[in-house]
């Protein structure tokens, strides 16, 4: 409001960028820090709620808080924190204790006992709020804030409390750690060992309330629970193990934190929420996309890689079934005989040739293709593979010998050596496949390098 | 661990025990007593109500009638005695979490909310990856695991226990060789340090090789005793063959009318 009549000497926002990241502001300094705590506890308390695949929870007890904020003012008529906070705590703790009890004693289910919830607590903090509005009582205004946070708004007391309980939270999941990973993997493992988990499901719910009353002013109760979640659903993208996954999801969550006060400080008319909400999603979709090992374009690269792996050797096959039928004569085949045995589009067909030609597999001449010796050697292992498996399928499975062929042809890409040997032992080094042709014998000559090349220039 | 000094106290005696699904009855008072140092198999048709029988033994699921003792004592009594190894099925295999720290668990139920596990705890679950020959998989992510390697982590857990009676739920079901031979020989360490070990099993092949006793049940309990006394047809016939429909409809109804809290005074 004030900055429309002050227009004329009010700083550019990058001095206030600048002004902000020399920390000549303690107020933005404090709210800084403050978010960041935040953002670390709530993505690590966050975490085990979505390990215990109860992620909701956070949404409908953020809900929950709303009418004991409401509450806690009308009663005392201040907006003191610690009166605030314990308001909020309380109302959530009724919620959180009616969607467990809902379930266990009615034939409600959970996610419609949440949902009731979630939606009976928020309507009911409403109704408070517009009552509260419309009385003629100090102090009023900013209640509204909560529904959406905002950074600017939050007093010193607000973040010394924020600060405390972030720290506070920290601390026990830390102290906790071993058994709420054992709770959150298993549940009735941890009872025969006689843990009393009532205990830590108490505590890990009482964390939760806390993360997220504490939570309420700078994000706001709406969106409070993807500053739980988004966190750790973008770091599962990125380990495997649990320690790591939180130091990454409390890494994420301050990151977006730094952006979101940021924002609200250069314009304080903007909710901290969705500005932190937003930031967390464009993480979320960047570990989705990014991430080694789960990343959706590693997997991507990895299938492709596959496909033109398979393309290769399934070309090699062809030019061995070809030079098979030639009576064992090295001699160049074209284009349209590889076609004859083996239906593929010719566009990726001569793409595959080319890539085979560069990685010497095989020979291009005006006649056309012909294996050069790695390249017959690969083919010969490939058929081999194929026609072991065909033998096995038709001996082991009692399959009639015209059903083996659709699975050896998927089976020949994937058989390890160590498999080679174990079918040739389980079938007794048989010599022909049951379609009656020749199977390859490749121990003599197999050289352990010839698969391994094939990988490398996949791409 | 020396015999004598245990009392005469069985491993497990169960007294009267019936529980139930909602109203449906799964067990309907089972009685039984089961010796110690010997191999346990809880043999039964699907929906028998064996694993219900180790989860209420283990207080998982409520019991609406009957007692459970372990070695004459309530089961909080002797935790640290007894070891549970759950089903496969019931965890979700995706968890970020490494083979070692899952053996380790088997040491928590010894260990104050705050504390690590001890050098001395990962000796033990060492020496128990040994013992199922899982211990070159011990920095292994669970979910790149084999359903029967899978398996042989769970029992390390319970092995790292180091209990003097084992639960187990299936350990059988839907392994490899390898792993069923590590279970056998798993057996026999245990049965040579005087250990019991009950299963839940179902493959009635196997039950006279990997077993001394049998427990044979289908909502009941139909007979309990050595294998080669107890595993005749005649007992398997009553087991496997048509179920007591009367005494399954007659004790819904009980439960449905509430009769046995009615009927105080008996």
């Amino acid at each position: 409001m004030q900055a429309e009549f002050e227009l004329l000497n009010a700083p550019g926002s990058w001095e206030l960028w600048l002004e902000f990241w020399r920390f000549e502001d303690m107020n933005a300094l404090w709210v800084l820090s403050g978010s960041i705590l935040l953002g670390i506890s709530a993505s690590v308390i966050g975490a085990f709620a979505f390990l215990r695949r109860r992620s909701l929870i956070g949404d409908a007890l953020a809900h929950a808080a709303l009418p004991g904020v409401m509450s806690a003012f009308l009663l005392f008529q201040t907006r003191d924190p610690v009166v605030m906070f314990l308001g909020a705590v309380v109302s959530s703790f009724a919620g959180f204790f009616m969607i467990d009890w809902l379930p266990k004693h009615t034939k409600i289910k959970a996610d419609a006992a949440l949902a009731i919830t979630l939606s009976f607590f928020f309507a009911l903090g409403l109704m408070l709020l517009s009552y509260i509005q419309g009385l003629n009582v100090e102090n009023k205004s900013g209640l509204d804030k909560i529904l959406f946070g905002q950074a600017a708004a939050m007093s010193q007391q607000d973040i010394t409390l924020l600060m405390y309980v972030t720290v506070f939270i920290l601390l026990v999941v830390t102290l906790l750690f071993q058994k709420l990973r054992l709770i959150a993997f298993n549940l009735n493992y941890a009872r025969t060992l006689g843990i009393p988990v009532r205990f830590y499901e108490f505590t890990l719910a009482l964390l939760i309330v806390m993360s997220v009353v504490v939570g309420l002013q700078l994000v706001g109760v709406v969106l409070m629970a993807a500053v739980l979640l988004t966190p750790v659903a973008a770091a599962r993208f990125w380990s495997n193990q649990l320690t790591t996954i939180l130091v990454v999801a409390g890494g994420l969550g301050a990151f977006s934190a730094i952006i979101s006060t940021q924002i609200s400080y250069l314009a304080p008319a903007m909710p901290t929420g969705p500005w932190m909400v937003v930031s967390l999603a464009l993480l979320f979709i960047i570990s989705l996309l990014f991430a080694p090992q789960r990343g959706l374009v590693h997997r991507y690269l990895q299938q492709r890689a596959l496909r033109f792996k398979v393309a290769q050797e399934n070309i090699l096959r062809t030019l061995y079934k070809l030079y098979e039928r030639g009576d064992f004569q090295q001699r160049p085949f074209n284009i349209g005989d590889i076609q004859a045995l083996r239906a593929m589009p010719t566009n990726a067909l001569k793409k595959t040739l080319k890539r085979l030609c560069q990685q010497q597999l095989i020979e291009d001449s005006v006649n056309g293709f012909r294996l050069t010796e790695a390249g017959l050697q690969q083919a010969q292992q490939l058929t081999r593979r194929h026609r072991l498996w065909e033998n096995y399928l038709n001996e082991q499975m009692d399959l009639p010998p015209d059903q083996v062929h659709t699975q050896a042809e998927r089976i020949e890409h994937l058989l390890t050596e160590e498999q080679e040997q174990q079918l040739e032992m389980e079938l007794a080094n048989p010599h022909f496949d049951p379609h009656g042709r020749d199977i390859p014998q490749g121990d003599a000559e197999r050289q352990p390098g010839v698969k391994a090349q094939g990988g490398k220039h996949d791409q | 661990m020396n015999s004598s000094l245990v009392s005469a106290q069985p491993p497990i005696r169960v007294t009267n025990l019936s529980m139930r699904y909602h109203y449906k009855p799964v067990l309907t008072d089972v009685s039984f007593e089961i010796p110690e140092g010997k191999t346990i198999a809880i043999i039964g048709p699907n929906g028998a109500g064996k694993s219900t029988l180790l989860k209420g033994m283990m207080e998982l699921e409520p019991l609406i009638e009957g007692q459970v003792e372990f070695f004459g004592q309530p089961l909080a009594n002797k935790r640290l005695t007894t070891a549970y190894v759950p089903q496969r099925e019931e965890i979700d295999w995706d968890f970020p979490i490494d083979v070692m720290d899952v053996v380790l668990m088997g040491r928590h139920g010894q260990l104050k909310f705050w504390q690590r596990p001890s050098a001395q705890d990962k000796q033990i679950a060492e020496q128990a990856l040994k013992d199922l020959k899982m211990w070159e998989f011990r920095d292994r992510q669970i979910s790149q695991l084999s359903g029967g390697q899978q398996q042989r982590v769970f029992l390390a857990r319970a092995l790292a226990q180091q209990a003097n009676l084992y639960l187990m739920d299936e350990p059988f079901a839907g392994v490899d060789m390898a792993t069923e031979k590590a279970i056998i020989g798993l057996f026999h360490t245990l049965k040579a340090q005087g250990k019991t070990i009950v299963c839940v099993h179902h493959d009635l092949n196997t039950v006279d090789t990997y077993f001394d006793w049998v427990l044979m049940i289908n909502a009941r309990l139909v007979a309990a005793g050595p294998v080669e006394t107890t595993l005749t047809p005649e007992n398997l016939q009553k087991t496997f063959g048509s179920r007591l429909s009367l005494l399954n409809d007659l004790t819904e109804t009980m439960y449905r009318t509430r009769l046995n809290q009615a009927h105080d005074h008996d």
